[in-house]
């Protein structure tokens, strides 16, 4: 467990150490932004809620995932280092979960940077009403929760590929397969649309970001995560052969 | 544990296959604790193939490989605690310093935290970090880069040191300092090193191993490879009233018993030169003999042992 640690304190200190990390998190910012006061009309709306950001947490995470993961294992590859990883008495699994750590360090970083939203928001509630914080908590949890799905598939991504863009491209169709299959339910036929909308990321995250916190939904979100970190350690043994 | 025992490496019939490329065919070899070995051969021959295997970074397609008595594949992590491994092309991660590094490689070692900071310390004095201690590893020079990779081979004090071209590019100066390392390091633990700079393995090496399109051509110390073969110039003159040519001496050296082969016969001036090829046994006395019964002076006549260099090329050449 140490070496897992040890791993995912090297790759988040390692990502905030280069520009890349601030110009992703920039990004993710102004878009999170933008998207609630310019695109969800906040102060035209006249509520004091954030709703509208965290319902479009899904789009923003499934941009950010594969930003943050898509060089873990891809450069490793192209620079080498990776012949030096797993040569270290240290297992597959451990190196995947290390990674998998330091990744989620880095979206609860970026996450962190966007609670001024609600803070903020929170202040300018008029005198009598509350500000919802359970939505809140709820949605930041679910956040985490998606998150941590779409890193894991976005390190399958990066472990597949030498370059870090194709990890990113890569990882990117897939964190979008599995959060739209939703939508793709309307034109299905009824039962298989009944597993494409539970298959989706996004229903579960709406379930979440109710408030409510059903462990059906927790279920799915980690055996989702389960999935992707084990075809990242397969896409990782593959490499030995 | 590796007891006295036990060898520090044991490959046997080590076949792989790289799609329908069959890069190592069946290559077996056995190394003792304490042993200095040189690993030679062309490129694509195979010997960072076998060392990749050795290290758990590439799996065998058949055959058995044991470090320190533990097989590879079936308790990799196990093995790989054994060993310090310096890849070919010596990959860092240029974007940390030297020191985070190494406490770095110390903690995935799980080097005893208590002791981690003076392992750190020894391995930096040993391979001469100090002045760049605290440097990013993405402004050293390629002989600090190489001093790097080899004291993150050596922090945590393995058994077995593999080292895949340690002295690759390296300015002379660089290489004579890598050299004298590994020389002190051979004197405790075991190494395996693959090299191209043939005089490094004879100054370094007790055993030479030589691979050649994925099998073992040589194995046997440096001395006894060398002193396989000779080559001999020599040149002859015929006693005024007789008279030889070029075909004639060709003929007679090839009678002479020890010598291998004929080469290279010149006449210049009334002189004849020739290169004879001589095996384990010295022709020199013989061809003396031949010389007096036929009548001709010898102007001279010098042996020299093949270089390793000629054993290499001979024993590759495809």
């Amino acid at each position: 467990m140490q070496q897992v640690l040890s791993i995912a304190k090297k790759e988040f200190f390692s990502f905030f150490a280069s520009p890349i990390a601030y110009i992703v998190l920039l990004v993710f910012l102004a878009a999170s932004m933008v998207t609630f006061f310019i695109i969800g009309e906040f102060f035209a709306q006249g509520i004091a809620s954030v709703r509208f950001l965290l319902e479009w947490m899904p789009v923003l995470l499934l941009f950010l995932a594969p930003a943050l993961t898509m060089r873990l294992f891809a450069e490793e590859r192209r620079t080498g280092t990776f012949e030096v990883l797993m040569t270290l008495p240290v297992a597959e699994w451990q190196v995947v979960f290390g990674k998998f750590l330091g990744a989620m360090g880095m979206v609860a970083v970026a996450l962190a940077f966007t609670l001024p939203a609600p803070l903020s928001v929170s202040l300018v509630v008029e005198e009598g009403f509350h500000f919802d914080w359970g939505v809140v908590f709820g949605s930041y949890l679910g956040a985490l929760l998606l998150a941590s799905t779409f890193v894991s598939l976005g390190l399958f991504a990066s472990a597949l590929s030498r370059d870090q863009i194709v990890g990113f491209l890569v990882g990117l169709v897939l964190c979008a397969s599995i959060t739209l299959v939703r939508f793709v339910a309307n034109v299905l036929p009824a039962e298989v649309a009944e597993v494409a909308t539970w298959a989706s990321a996004w229903f579960h995250f709406e379930n979440i970001a109710r408030g409510v916190v059903d462990s059906r939904d927790l279920a799915y979100y980690l055996s989702a995560t389960f999935a992707g970190l084990a075809l990242t350690a397969a896409a990782v043994r593959q490499g030995k052969r | 544990m590796v007891t006295s025992s036990t060898s520090m490496i044991a490959i046997d019939n080590l076949h792989k296959h790289y799609g329908t490329t069959h890069a190592l065919k069946g290559v077996s070899f056995e190394v003792p604790k304490g042993q200095v070995v040189g690993f030679l051969g062309p490129n694509g021959a195979g010997k960072s193939t076998t060392m990749k295997i050795l290290t758990g970074f590439v799996e065998p397609s058949s055959g058995s490989v044991k470090v320190g008595g533990i097989d590879v594949e079936a308790a990799p992590v196990e093995a790989q605690r054994m060993i310090g491994y310096l890849p070919e092309s010596n990959p860092l991660y240029d974007d940390m310093m030297v020191a985070e590094s190494l406490e770095y490689v110390a903690a995935m070692r799980q080097v005893d935290v208590n002791v981690r900071q003076s392992r750190i310390q020894s391995a930096v004095e040993r391979c001469g970090l100090g002045p760049v201690f605290g440097k990013d590893i993405r402004e050293l020079s390629k002989g600090y880069r190489q001093r790097v990779g080899l004291a993150q081979a050596i922090l945590h004090e393995p058994d077995l040191l593999i080292l895949d071209e340690p002295t690759t590019g390296l300015d002379p100066n660089q290489i004579v300092e890598i050299r004298e390392l590994i020389l002190e390091l051979g004197k405790e633990k075991t190494v395996l090193m693959s090299s191209h700079v043939l005089s490094e393995v004879q100054a370094t090496s007790s055993r030479v191993l030589i691979i050649s399109g994925g099998q073992l051509v040589a194995d046997d110390t440096p001395e006894a490879l060398t002193t396989q073969s000779s080559t001999i110039d020599i040149e002859v003159a015929p006693k005024e009233g007789t008279d030889t040519n070029v075909k004639k001496l060709h003929d007679i050296f090839a009678q002479v018993p020890g010598v291998l082969d004929v080469n290279d016969g010149r006449e210049l001036s009334g002189a004849f030169s020739f290169r004879l090829r001589a095996g384990e046994d010295d022709p020199r006395r013989a061809l003396f003999d031949a010389m007096v019964r036929e009548e001709h002076y010898i102007l001279g006549m010098h042996q020299e042992q093949q270089s390793l260099e000629d054993i290499f090329r001979k024993l590759t050449a495809s």
